[in-house]
This record gives C-alpha cells, sequence and structure tokens, in this order.
C-alpha cells in the first residue's frame, strides 16, 4: 500500500503506522511537527517501511494547508493508494461546556475540519480511480451519553459522513472504513480509568489493518465493542435514563 | 547493627488506577513487589521531554520490584516513559541501536532476533524499557562474560536537574557512569545508545540438570561459567536437610545455525493472570510441593534441547501480572551478591540463616557475578548473587535487617531495583562507593531536585 497517514505521531496511528511499515507499505506522514514526525518516520523505516517514510506538514486545525499537504504526499509516494486519518482531538465534557473557545476548537476539528480533509483526500483517490480511506471515529457517537456530549456529538457526525460517502463512492472504487474503537489505553485517555474491554493500540491496529485490507465499512476495536455497541444501540431511553448513562 | 524500631507495615490493595494526563492526578503508584504504594501524579505521553520538565523521577515499566519507581510521598509529578518507544535507529551491519527510553524490551527482542542481534544483556522479563534497563544497569544470565547493561551502552540523551538536555557519553561526563545504575537520580532518561550482540541463529542450546545441593550449586555455577555464556540455577531454599539449596542448573548458547530449527521462533502472547488471590492463598506448603515437582520432575540425567528464546530468558514471563498471586500484602525480592572468592563456609551460613529465620524463600534464584563494571554504584560485583522472594508479613523487615547484617559482615551488597526494606545504615556500610557517587549526583542536582521513595529511604534525600 502507498499510505499517507495522518495522526500517526502518537497513540493508535503510531501503532497502526508501524504495523504497515512491518509488513513493508509505503508510507508518508502528515502532521502538524516536522521535527518530531522525523523521528517517527525514522521509526518506521528502521521497522521496514519500503523506502523512505516522508514527512510533511499538516495542521488539523488548518483547512487551507489540506490541499497542499495531500500533494506534497502524492509528490512523496508518488502514487497514493490509501489515506490513514487518526488525528482527532478529546475534550472533558465539563471543560468543553465551560469553555466555548474550546468547544469551537474541538467540533471544528473531529468534525468540519476531518470532513474537509477528507473531501480533498477522496477527490484525490477517486482522481486516480478509487482507493481506501480510512477514518478514526468512536464508539462515542452512537448514542447520546452525558460524559461525552459534544466528542460524541463531532464523531457522531463524521460516522454519518463517511457513511454516506461510501454508499455515494463505492461504486466508483472508493473503500471506506470507519474506526470505532471503544476505550482505548493511550496519551488521550491517560488519567481516565480504563473500563472493562479497554484496549491497546497494538490490538486496535491488527484490527483495523484487517478491516483496510477487506475494505470493512465499519470496524469496532476491541471486537467486544460491536456486541456492546449492538445492546446500547438498541437501549430504551428510559433505561439509559435509570442507569444515568 | 543497632536498628530503629520496627518499621510498621500496612499493606494496602493497588488499585489498577490509570496513569494521569499533563494536567496530572493523584493515582497509587507500586512497584512488582505492590509494597509500598505511593500516591503520586503520574504523567504520561509520547513526548517525554515535555514531561520530565517537572517530574521528580522518570520511570518505565515499574518492574523494580520495591519503591525505586516510585517517587516520594507526596502526590510528586513522576514521567511515565512507556508511551517513548520509538525505535530512532538501527544499523544492521554494526548492529548499534538507538532508541527512546520507553522501548519496551520485548520489541527490541522480537525486532532483533529475526535480523541475527540480540541485547547484549537480558533481565529474567521482557517487561522492562530501555531506560530501566540503563538507570539499574541491569544484569543477567550471562554476567560472567558479558558484564551489566552498561558496558554495552554507548550514549544516552537525558534531561538533568536543571532542566538542560545533555547528550552523554563515557568520554564527556562522570554523569555517564553515574547514571548506570543510579536508579533514575541523576536525570530523565530521553535516548539511549547501545551495541547490540550478533547471534548465529535465534534459538537457545539449553543444557539443564540437577543439583543435589549447595555445595554442588556453588561448584557447577563456577564450572559452568567457564564454558557457557549463560548460566543460572533455581534453588530451593524451602528444603531442609543434606538437600538443603538443591537446585536446577540452567546453562546456555546461542544454537549454532545447523543446530536451529528452520523456521524463526513464533511469538506467543501471555494470558494474564485474572484476579488478585486473597494474601493467605499462597502457602509455603504449596511452594515446598511446587519445588520439589520441579526438582524431581526434572529427573536425575543431564538435559539437553534447543529452546525459544523466551522460554530460556523469560520462563515467568508466560503468564503477566504473576505479582497477583502473593495478594495485597505483596512481596520482596532481597537479592545480594556475596563476594568471591566462594568459601563454602560463608555460603552454608547464609542458607543457615535463611533457615532459623525461618524466611518463606518462595523463589530463589542464584548466579555468580563477573566483575565490577562501570557503573558507579551498580549492583553486581565478583562473586554469588542470591535473588530470594519473599512475600510481606510483619517479619519481613526483621528477615532483611538480619539478612543485610550478614551482608555487611561477609562485604556483600544488595540490589537497589529489588529492594523495598533495607536501612540507610546497611547501604551505606555495603556501598563505599556511595560518597563518590553522591558527589557526582550533587554536582549536577544541587538543589535535590532529583529523587524517588527509595532515595528518601535509603539514601537520606528530604522528601
Ligand atoms: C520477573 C522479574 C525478573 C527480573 N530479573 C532481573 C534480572 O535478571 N536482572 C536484573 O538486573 N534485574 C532484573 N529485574 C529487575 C528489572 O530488570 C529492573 O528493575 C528494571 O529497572 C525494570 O525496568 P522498568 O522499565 O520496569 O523500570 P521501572 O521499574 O519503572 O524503574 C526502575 C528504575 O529505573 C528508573 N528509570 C526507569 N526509566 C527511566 C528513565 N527513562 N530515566 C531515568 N530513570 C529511569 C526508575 O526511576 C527506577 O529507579 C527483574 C524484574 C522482574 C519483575
Ligand atoms: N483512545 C481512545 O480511547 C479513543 C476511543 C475512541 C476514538 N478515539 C479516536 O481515535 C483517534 C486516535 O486516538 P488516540 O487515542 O490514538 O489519540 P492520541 O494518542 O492523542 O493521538 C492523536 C493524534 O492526533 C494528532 N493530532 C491531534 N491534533 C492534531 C492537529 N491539529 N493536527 C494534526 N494532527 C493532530 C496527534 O498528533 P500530534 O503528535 O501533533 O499531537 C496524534 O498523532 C482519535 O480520532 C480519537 O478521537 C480514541
Amino acid at each position: 500500500m502507498n499510505v499517507a497517514f495522518l495522526g500517526a505521531s502518537k497513540g493508535m496511528g503510531r501503532a497502526l503506522a508501524r504495523r504497515m511499515a512491518e509488513r513493508g507499505d509505503r508510507i508518508c506522514l502528515l502532521g502538524r511537527d516536522l521535527e518530531d514526525l522525523k523521528r517517527s518516520a525514522a521509526d518506521l523505516e528502521n521497522l521496514g517501511a519500503t523506502g523512505e517514510v516522508g514527512v510533511t506538514s499538516c495542521d488539523l486545525a488548518d483547512t487551507k494547508g489540506f490541499a497542499a499537504a495531500l500533494a506534497a504526499a502524492k509528490d512523496a509516494l508518488g502514487d497514493i493508494d490509501t489515506v490513514v486519518v487518526s488525528a482527532g482531538a478529546f475534550g472533558d465534557q465539563e471543560a468543553l461546556e465551560a469553555d466555548s473557545e474550546a468547544r469551537d476548537r474541538l467540533l471544528t476539528l473531529n468534525f468540519t475540519n476531518t470532513i474537509h480533509f477528507c473531501e480533498l483526500a477522496r477527490t484525490m483517490l477517486l482522481e486516480r480511480g478509487g482507493g481506501r480511506l480510512c477514518v478514526f471515529s468512536s464508539v462515542a457517537g452512537e448514542r447520546g451519553r452525558k460524559p461525552v456530549i459534544l466528542y460524541g456529538a463531532s464523531k457522531a457526525g463524521l460516522s454519518y459522513y463517511l457513511e454516506g460517502i461510501d454508499h455515494k463512492f463505492h461504486s466508483q472504487g472508493l473503500s471506506v472504513t470507519v474506526v470505532k474503537p471503544g476505550f482505548v489505553k493511550t496519551g488521550m485517555t491517560a488519567g481516565l480509568d480504563p473500563p472493562p474491554f479497554a484496549g491497546e493500540p497494538d490490538g486496535v491496529a491488527r484490527d483495523v489493518l484487517k478491516a483496510i485490507d477487506r475494505g470493512q465499512p465499519v470496524v469496532y476495536t476491541p471486537a467486544i465493542w460491536q456486541w456492546v455497541m449492538l445492546v446500547i444501540r438498541y437501549l430504551p431511553r428510559a433505561v439509559m435514563r435509570r442507569i444515568g448513562f | 547493627m543497632a536498628h530503629e524500631t520496627k518499621k510498621k507495615f500496612t499493606p494496602r490493595l493497588v488499585k489498577n488506577a490509570a496513569p494521569a494526563k499533563a494536567s496530572g492526578r493523584s493515582v497509587e503508584l507500586a512497584g512488582w513487589g505492590r509494597y509500598p504504594i505511593v500516591r503520586g501524579n503520574e504523567r504520561q505521553s509520547e513526548d517525554l521531554a515535555d514531561i520530565t520538565r517537572d517530574a521528580v523521577l522518570t520511570r518505565g515499566l515499574a518492574r523494580a520490584y520495591g519503591d525505586a519507581s516510585l517517587p516520594p510521598a507526596g502526590d510528586r509529578n513522576v514521567a511515565s516513559s512507556v508511551l517513548a518507544d520509538r525505535l530512532l535507529a538501527f544499523n544492521r551491519n554494526t548492529g548499534i541501536v538507538r532508541v527512546e527510553a520507553g522501548f519496551p524490551l520485548m520489541r527490541l527482542n522480537r525486532f532483533s532476533l529475526p535480523r541475527g542481534w540480540f541485547t547484549p544483556v537480558t533481565p529474567g522479563t521482557h517487561f522492562v524499557t530501555v531506560g530501566g534497563m540503563v538507570a539499574a544497569d541491569i544484569h543477567g544470565k550471562n554476567h560472567h562474560v558479558a558484564g551489566c547493561f552498561g558496558e554495552h551502552v554507548r550514549s544516552f540523551k537525558m534531561r538533568v536537574a536543571d532542566g538542560a538536555i545533555i547528550e552523554c557519553n563515557d568520554e564527556n561526563h562522570d554523569l555517564f557512569r553515574a547514571t548506570l545504575g543510579g536508579m533514575g537520580l541523576t536525570g530523565h532518561l530521553l535516548e539511549v545508545e547501545f551495541q547490540m550482540e550478533r547471534i548465529p541463529s535465534p534459538w537457545i542450546w539449553e543444557e539443564s540438570e540437577q543439583l543435589p545441593n549447595f555445595e554442588t550449586v556453588l561448584e557447577r555455577l563456577e564450572d559452568a561459567g567457564r564454558e557457557w555464556p549463560f548460566t543460572v540455577c533455581w534453588s530451593d531454599f524451602l528444603v531442609t536437610g543434606s538437600n538443603a539449596g538443591r537446585a536446577l542448573l540452567m546453562k546456555g548458547r546461542w544454537a549454532k545455525p545447523e543446530e536451529a530449527p528452520a523456521g524463526l521462533p513464533q511469538w506467543r502472547s501471555a494470558p494474564t493472570f485474572p484476579i488478585q488471590l486473597p494474601s493467605w492463598a499462597l502457602q509455603t506448603w504449596m511452594m515446598r510441593i511446587g519445588n520439589f515437582l520441579n526438582y524431581t520432575k526434572h529427573g536425575a540425567a543431564v538435559r539437553r534441547h534447543i529452546v525459544h528464546p523466551e522460554t530460556f530468558y523469560y520462563p515467568l514471563d508466560v503468564i503477566r501480572e504473576w505479582n497477583r498471586v502473593y495478594g495485597k500484602r505483596g512481596f520482596t525480592q532481597h537479592q545480594a551478591v556475596l563476594p568471591a572468592p566462594h568459601t563454602h563456609r560463608r555460603h552454608e551460613q547464609y542458607l543457615r540463616l535463611l533457615h532459623d529465620l525461618r524466611a518463606k524463600v518462595f523463589l530463589s534464584v542464584v548466579k555468580d557475578c563477573g566483575d565490577e563494571g562501570k557503573g558507579m554504584i551498580s549492583f553486581p560485583k565478583r562473586g554469588v548473587s542470591y535473588a530470594l522472594d519473599i512475600p510481606i508479613d510483619q517479619g519481613t523487615q526483621q528477615v532483611v535487617d538480619r539478612l543485610n547484617d550478614f551482608v555487611v559482615a561477609e562485604g556483600g551488597r544488595i540490589y537497589l531495583a529489588k529492594d523495598a526494606f533495607t536501612r540507610p545504615e546497611h547501604f551505606r556500610a555495603m556501598d563505599p562507593r556511595l560518597d563518590g557517587w553522591n558527589e557526582v549526583r550533587r554536582k549536577w542536582d544541587p538543589e535535590g531536585r532529583l529523587k524517588s521513595a527509595l532515595s528518601v529511604r535509603v539514601l537520606g534525600d528530604r522528601a
């Protein structure tokens, strides 16, 4: 695969990029700190990525840079057949309620800007006759829940968008994979008490890579979340109120 | 040696709490022995340089048994290196590796074995970070030929107490030797560069044999060390009489290509011990039976076979979180080296002392050490090392005190990475190198910013 990867510097993205490198994929890293990206690039090259792992500057908070970043990645890779977006932000619900700027930043980053980025990415992939687009959403986007109302809403919107483009462009060769992680132990969740079934980044990476390879439209990871969410999706509102969701 | 009144012992449950993010949140922290427990602000990030800015200590995978990886009491900031885990450079021709300090040994092994290289020194678990291997200057089954890990370290990058980040090697800084075995008290390791060992195949040729009593252990260990690069004894210190201290001796070397199986070793994932057992669950009589079965199952004949490197090096890692079998009381390890020449009398007395103290030594590993290395305060020196796992109870402090009396009298010393009970007066008496090391430490950290629960307990640092 020739992969343009936004968000491989940390967490699940780092783990997924490593799995890709280990099997010899070609990778170009997009992110906001070039010096740090170079160190991630070295890590991936040492692990077996084919050729030089490129790095290019891209801040998800700044839509103006998206086109140039994808163009630079294309230059570095020659051809891009896969785009992964694991970049995203989390915000504590209370803090987001209290601070409208923080709220705006989170909603813009996770929803509006991620969609802008995906629009450019899918256009680029469709121009070459198709490809794979893998984006990290969340199980938090499946039901409105008290502790993650705003974060969940941003991910819910993102999931719906991704489902929509899958319907629209699948026949043209676009394969969309929406990743819906449950709680995963990364820097993003450090400081929160892990619930039962908390996952590890490398386990997520294994599941996601398999899903991308198969062209699976949605992947819950760790896998148990598929069943947990099946229940939660159909939980009557009255029950949710009762148990304080 | 005179002692203060007995230390009060109150074991408590370690909650499986998550480390806090940059903003910090107070959580209970413990080492592998689950005693002691200290509240601290553990912060975790891929950006280790950032979180070490105002931390009193950096810790890795918390496999030190006692309080080496814990901050002093009082919710102090401690950095966790585990997310700083990138492989920054690997030269497949020279075997020189550079990693971030949180790089885990398990990943290093699984990366390097198929490529014909292996860590020059490994501890008995692969769930450690390279930073932790430097800070404890770990030793392994090959100490008699390879020395400590620090002998193979070329340089490291570290944040020192005044906040500066320096690249440190044996030529440019006295801090280099003070950091090997310095238990994180000289600075925060950010990156480490070291020399790997070239291996002929990724498999181990192992020979093992029964040693019926303690005398044979001392003799055979020394003999075996002349021929074999990896040697270790698993001894039974619960058995008494003429069989006291009997053991299984394990000897190993890398298999030659013509002996090795065709394929690469397959990596297995280890199940986690699911629950914390009650403290009474593991009883001495069970361990007696376990040791007996382990010994007799082996049989009298010498066994020779090719083994998976992880089976050879890390037999305890087959179950994750096996420390839960000790329950909430926790356990400690007393590891001491009694210096050469190996007078049988000295070792016999040690054994007798353990017996007299009724020390519940559930697991014991005996290994001969080679010469002292570069580390100014590293543990090993020429002699025989005894690593004794002991469940904690009201008598543990006294057992450790008495063992340390003996160690001091015999000119030996203990390993800080395992310790939770040693008193400062004992440690000072064991290690005349302490003043020299403290001098370097104070030169780089005059205000005493870097500290740990261990340094407060054993070295007299101000909390
Ligand atoms: C089953 C088992 C078997 C073992 N066998 C052996 C053995 O055979 N030989 C041996 O020598 N040891 C052995 N050990 C001990 C272990 O190797 C050491 O305690 C090692 O330091 C643990 O590494 P860690 O990453 O878990 O570090 P931690 O336990 O988290 O920390 C240990 C020390 O290193 C310091 N440290 C860690 N990372 C950094 C950093 N980045 N910068 C500065 N300081 C740092 C900490 O402050 C602390 O003082 C064993 C431990 C276990 C549990
Ligand atoms: N962890 C969980 O439990 C969990 C659960 C469900 C869903 N998710 C989602 O899964 C994805 C990955 O999560 P994670 O836990 O792996 O997170 P993480 O460890 O915090 O990593 C986040 C990644 O996003 C990048 N990023 C953040 N803001 C950016 C910006 N403005 N521009 C460019 N890159 C930016 C970061 O890059 P820098 O190096 O520049 O910071 C980093 O690589 C996220 O979308 C998250 O919402 C996580």
